[in-house]
């Protein structure tokens, strides 16, 4: 199947608000945005809602795109790099049926992008917002679990106990081995959890066009990077930050510099690497581009 | 115009802490020069404590004041300043030994970790020379410097406390609070971590303030002695001086209380 241009929805469900939430809230919701992007990487705290799924699945970044959405915007929504997983169509679906508006698998197409643990591979615009779903938007939280202390190490710039963790990382084991939700520092003054992304993925966050924003709905928290923000990932002058990397290719397009999911693909032991960003892959298949195993496509899709 | 180093390091002016109505500590008065080191002595519940944590920034005194001469300000109120200058002056300018190491290490970082902490807190990014430092530290301490990359709760109660005190030094403060630095510890182990810090002390010429009830510490550690009772100073002078020829009623008691083999 390929990958869904722009798709028209049907009238939004009746008895709803516009995108589930009531005007009040979603202004309450975009005044703690607007506090977030006057002091990027600073943790809001906002009066998140009751929604109709459980924490753990999404509802900050829910109450986010709800509060932004409006008609003429085109949504992408993504789970781990794709679209047509289960959360990803469920909550495009959400979007679709209380809204109304149009929706894309393409990232190029779409003006609103929620993602769960990704950023695309296709670098984003000004005119585009990525909004982010976040687990724990603590850094801090598992060295200290204290919340009146992690506000006050935030407040007085206290980050010491973020570098001990990675100087015990490369005691233990030679070198940093936080893999996502790498630790950043933005615009050089609050250190931030970008989700639960790949490190991989933190590069694409620093001086990015597009506007970025967190929410956190367990722990009702916003956050923001605005566009052309500096994002760093900490790290130490010997022991500078690096991506991961391959030895293998995407087996459908070829790409190499693309984050690849590893597929397993039978119970011998066979595997392929695929990239994560199917709208990328598409992209690029759609274009020319072929890996080792471009009749694969099938089979990827099946599993 | 006097000069500058001639200025008390630390200035107690009146200094009393009430917990609501019951007293803690009144009207202690001081001064502490670089180098030198003040013993407080006094039984339990004499306010002991209670002093050290106003007089190391954990507890705002209900009257009287602490000054201390910074590097580069002058001196000040410690607290008349801002959280974030108190902090930075607890994390550079001071050390604090608590008397139950497990109170002043933390106990899943490694000793490394421990010793560099400070220093990554002001800044140090460099791994391979935090490791040095924290190396040299160590050895300093006399810790096995193989012992690096171990956690504290693997060391034992006498290598606790000289990890505390290597931490607490790695910034090179000009002043330490020990609060019972040689409490539970045995008596080899405690005449070696008397050795280390008496060498510490004349070495970086650090002022200190020890709190404790065991004299003999003090009497190895401390050049002027306080004594303490029921939250008021009833004797203080030179060490020696205390010691050998008390005049309250109560260091007599005390004195002559310690235990002759």
């Amino acid at each position: 199947m390929e990958g869904v241009e722009r798709k028209t929805a049907e009238a939004p469900l009746e008895g709803y608000n516009f995108a589930y939430l009531d005007e009040q809230t979603k202004r309450m919701i975009r005044r703690a945005i607007l506090k977030a992007v006057a002091i990027p990487g600073h943790q809001v705290p906002f009066g998140g809602r009751e929604m109709p799924l459980p924490y753990g699945w999404g509802t900050g970044g829910i109450q986010v795109t709800a509060s932004l959405i409006g008609p003429d915007d085109v949504l992408k929504v993504i789970d781990q790099g794709s679209d047509d997983t289960t959360n990803a169509v469920n909550i495009r679906r959400f979007f679709a049926r209380t809204t109304g508006v149009d929706t894309t698998e393409r990232t190029a197409e779409a003006t609103l992008i929620q993602t769960r643990h990704r950023i695309p591979e296709r670098p984003l615009r000004e005119d585009q917002i990525l909004v982010y779903q976040v687990p724990i938007p603590e850094p801090l939280r598992f060295m200290e679990p204290r919340e009146l202390e992690t506000r006050r190490m935030h407040a007085l710039a206290d980050y010491g106990v973020m570098h001990v963790k990675l100087y015990e990382d490369i005691a233990r084991f030679g070198r940093i081995s936080t893999a996502y939700n790498y630790p950043v520092l933005v615009n050089g003054r609050y250190v931030m959890a970008p989700s639960p992304i790949p490190k991989f993925d933190n590069p694409k966050m620093d001086r990015m066009p597009a506007l970025q924003l967190f929410g956190a709905g367990r722990e009702k928290r916003i956050y923001a990077v605005p566009p052309y923000t500096g994002v760093k990932s900490l790290d130490f002058e010997d022991h500078p930050f690096e991506v991961q990397r391959w030895e293998a290719c995407c087996a459908l397009c070829g790409a190499g510099d693309s984050f690849l999911d590893e597929v397993v693909v039978d119970d011998r032991g066979g595997r392929m690497f695929v990239c994560s960003d199917s709208d990328h892959c598409r992209e690029r298949r759609d274009a020319g581009h072929t890996g080792p195993e471009p009749e694969a496509v099938g089979q990827v899709q099946e599993i | 115009m006097t000069n500058e180093t001639e200025q008390p390091l630390l200035r107690a002016v009146g200094v009393s802490h009430w917990y609501g109505g019951t007293l803690g500590c009144r009207d202690v008065n001081f001064e502490l020069h670089p180098g030198e080191v003040l013993g407080i002595v006094g039984e339990s519940g004499s306010g002991k404590s209670t002093l050290l944590a106003c007089l190391s920034a954990r507890l705002q005194p209900t009257a009287g004041q602490v000054l201390y001469r910074t590097r580069y300000q002058g001196t000040v109120d410690i607290y008349g300043l801002s959280e974030a200058e108190r902090r930075l002056l607890m994390r550079t300018d001071w050390g604090i030994v608590h008397q139950n190491p497990r109170d002043g290490l933390r106990l899943a970082v490694s000793a490394g970790g421990n010793v560099g902490e400070r220093l990554m807190a002001v800044g140090a990014r460099h791994y391979g020379r935090i490791r040095e430092t924290a190396n040299a530290w160590l050895e300093r301490v006399e810790i096995d410097a193989g012992r690096i990359d171990d956690r504290p709760d693997t060391f034992s109660g006498g290598m606790q406390q000289r990890l505390q005190i290597a931490r607490n030094l790695v910034t090179q403060p000009r002043l330490v609070f020990m609060d019972e630095p040689t409490g539970g510890l045995d008596v080899s182990v405690q005449a070696r971590l008397l050795d280390l810090l008496r060498g510490l002390v004349a070495d970086l010429g650090l002022a200190a303030v020890v709190v404790t009830h065991d004299l003999a510490v003090t009497r190895l550690l401390a050049h002027r002695l306080m004594v303490m009772r029921r939250g008021e100073v009833v004797e203080s002078g030179l060490t020696d001086q205390v010691l050998d020829d008390p005049q309250h009623p109560y260091t007599q008691l005390l004195v002559s209380s310690v235990l002759q083999p």
